[in-house]
């Protein structure tokens, strides 16, 4: 019968399959863990005398409540907050009992969680592959089934590599058509919540096809499957073809030799098969797609930046309505305005969605020889020190501090503020992460969640700009 | 993990629609490396001033909804983070169930681990809780796990859907990690049958 993408990867991996009185048990390939979600999870390891089943199929990394800010003389990042001090020791020190390689912060290979993953060649096709942390949904642009989990099921992957799932359902999402100049991938997956609203993919593994999705980079389709839980899916995912082969191939973790032609050839044989059934269906059309920015208090409040903010009182739905009037409240936006010209204090590049080399090289390229405007605070945070170096090593640094920006360390950064990099309360935000709940960026602060193009060109100017403006002045 | 035992209780409203875990528990609070501590900060950002003094037009800082055990909360409950200290501080507040239409699927499965019941009901039950506990903040219902029920105050039973391994494991009030590690040797056989496609502990060399 013909299977889909996830239904393959979903069988591959069950140590027993889902009976009418217990869920599935589904193996799990690659466990990441960092500081904030694991701690409980070793206690209770300790409390019951286990030991960690598959040191060897785990990876821990610092991020969440790590600081950006620059080195010291000694070249050490110093953490200040003793509780966060408290809790990295901590997951240091599992790390060494449990026998669980740590990229330890100020060590080159840290940074954020779901960039390391890719970038050392951990994330591969076909995998499974869980955190604690809603968007390890990122990884299924690899064509892995890569879903966040709670600390519970951190204690239960360390104890025995293996998770209860109850099987979700399936959710073609169809992209075609060629995006035009100035809309990224970033716009496609907010484009893509803004129609399926932030509870709209609960219960479902979507899969991205399409030939807009065929297109994109692997950093491209990594924003998008990063944002799957924004609609509220698990996991997101793309298929395995020759950009994903070609990213992959040569890193640290990587198959070689005839071990990589081996994988390969199980690689090309996991891609949706012709008629496999999905549960439901949703299609955008690329050629329709503008620069998009979110002007509420959930990711599914977005628009196109040309649009103008909503009307509660158009809304039928009442408690949509309530949420909505909130919403705006929150941000001190009027129904009716358009966010183009609205004032900002800071623009944030950075996070899991965008804080990779390719996001910095089109923010560099954008802001090369410009001036980030009086007033505006811009933050630069590349996703791994990986990715700080090879910047570094392009030059893309001095172009961000020639702007007036702010060159940082790897970390989640302001997408989480939980390391003292935070808006205060009524600040105005462009960032280019994936949240933009009350208070997520800093208690009172708001956020306009966009691409790092509209992050750039906002900056620039002081202002929510479009970016295709800016591309047309570059350009004359 | 206790018992989930039958109940009944107070409950209240927050009837807004994506309650989001960063406003069940904002990550600020999320340093901890144990469970304690985080009923304090449950709702903090819509609780608390910025001085620290609680709101007093805030719902769950009303007196006469003190001791509510039941929240009924809007359409899609829990979305967004992973983070379980989202029904740790929920049932450090005094928690045992939360009722909506539906939950995001993460903060379902983490609560039902807990100890903490989803109660998924439909649209017009949902509306006449909500009416219920905003007449009159003494409102109670009954919470029965086993028969899969809830009872309004006119005597209204209303069943709600669980996973039978889930409801299994409240009611026993065993989790599920002693299940697991039961499969020892299924699990030791799945290995056997499946190369390892990557070591963390060594990167491949050419």
């Amino acid at each position: 019968m013909a299977q889909t993408l996830f239904e393959k990867v979903w069988n591959q991996h069950l140590v027993r399959p889902q009976t009418a009185d217990t869920p599935a048990v589904l193996y799990i390939d690659l466990h990441l863990i960092h500081e904030v979600t694991s701690p409980q999870a070793f206690t209770v390891l300790r409390e019951r005398g286990l030991k960690v089943r598959r040191p060897d199929r785990t990876l821990a990394t610092m991020d969440h409540s790590t600081p950006t800010t620059p080195r010291n003389a000694q070249g050490i990042i110093p953490v200040l907050d003793a509780q966060a001090v408290y809790q990295l020791d901590f997951l240091t020190r599992n790390c060494q009992e449990f026998g669980i390689p740590l990229y330890a912060l100020g060590t080159e290979n840290q940074g954020i969680v779901h960039v390391i993953g890719p970038e050392q060649g951990l994330t591969q096709p076909g995998m499974t592959i869980v955190c604690g942390d809603s968007h390890t949904s990122t990884h299924g642009a690899f064509g892995a089934l890569a879903f966040g989990i709670g600390t519970s099921e951190v204690g239960h992957v360390l104890a025995t590599q293996c998770l209860l799932q109850n099987k979700p359902q399936t959710m073609a999402i169809r992209v075609d058509g060629t995006l035009h100049e100035g809309v990224t991938a970033k716009d496609i997956i907010l484009a893509i919540i803004a129609k399926i609203g932030v509870g709209g993919g609960t219960g479902y593994v979507l899969e991205y096809m399409g030939s807009a999705i065929r297109n994109l980079s692997m950093e491209g389709r990594m924003t998008i499957c990063n944002m799957s839980i924004e609609g509220g899916a698990r996991a997101g995912m793309v298929a395995p073809d020759e950009t994903t082969f070609e990213y992959i191939a040569g890193r640290p973790f990587a198959p070689k030799g005839s071990a990589w032609d081996k994988a390969v050839s199980q690689w090309r044989a996991l891609p949706t098969d012709e008629g496999a059934v999905f549960d439901a269906e949703v299609v955008l059309n690329a050629d329709d797609l503008v620069p998009m920015i979110t002007y509420g208090t959930n990711p599914g409040m977005g628009m196109k930046i040309t649009d103008h903010v909503p009307n509660p009182a158009d809304l039928t739905d009442v408690s949509a309505k309530i949420a909505l009037d909130k919403a705006l409240n929150y941000m001190g936006l009027q129904p009716g305005q358009s966010l183009l010209g609205q004032p900002i204090n800071v623009v944030f590049v950075g996070s899991c969605t965008n804080s990779r080399i390719s996001d910095l090289r089109e923010a560099a390229k954008l802001i090369k020889g410009q001036k980030v405007a009086d007033g505006v605070r811009m933050m630069v945070v590349p996703g791994s020190q990986r990715v700080k170096a090879q910047a570094e090593a392009e030059g893309l640094h001095e172009i961000f501090r020639e702007a007036g920006a702010e060159w940082r360390e790897a970390g989640c950064s302001m997408c989480i503020a939980m390391n003292g990099d935070q808006l205060q309360p009524g600040e105005y935000a462009v960032s280019t992460s994936n949240r933009n709940f009350e208070g997520r960026q800093g208690k009172g602060g708001r956020t306009f969640l966009a691409s790092p193009l509209t992050a750039v060109a906002s900056a620039i100017n002081g202002v929510v700009t479009d970016p295709r403006l800016m591309i047309e002045r570059m350009k004359a | 993990m206790e018992k989930f035992q039958s109940f009944t209780g107070k409950i209240v409203a927050l009837p807004i629609n994506d309650i989001d875990t960063d406003q069940i528990i904002p990550a600020r609070y999320l340093k901890v490396t144990d469970k304690n501590g985080l009923g304090e900060a449950c709702f903090s950002d819509w609780r608390y001033n910025s001085d620290g003094s609680p709101k007093p037009d805030f719902v769950l800082n009303m007196p006469q909804h003190a001791g509510a055990q039941v929240l009924i909360g809007g359409h899609n409950f829990g979305c967004g983070s992973s983070r379980e200290h989202a029904p740790w501080a929920l049932m450090g507040a005094g928690f045992k169930a939360i009722i909506s239409t539906y939950f995001a699927d993460i903060f379902k499965n983490n609560a039902l681990k807990n100890g903490l019941l989803p109660i998924v009901v439909d649209d017009e039950t949902h509306k006449q809780l909500i009416s219920l506990a905003q007449e009159d903040p003494n409102t109670q219902i009954g919470v029965d796990l086993e028969a899969q029920q809830i009872t309004l105050p006119d005597g209204r039973k209303v069943t709600f859907p669980i996973d039978g391994f889930s409801k299994y494991c409240l009611l026993q009030g065993v989790d599920q990690m002693g299940f697991l590690l039961n499969l020892d040797p299924d699990i030791a056989e799945y290995e056997a049958r499946h190369p390892q496609r990557v070591n963390t502990l060594e990167p491949v060399e050419l």
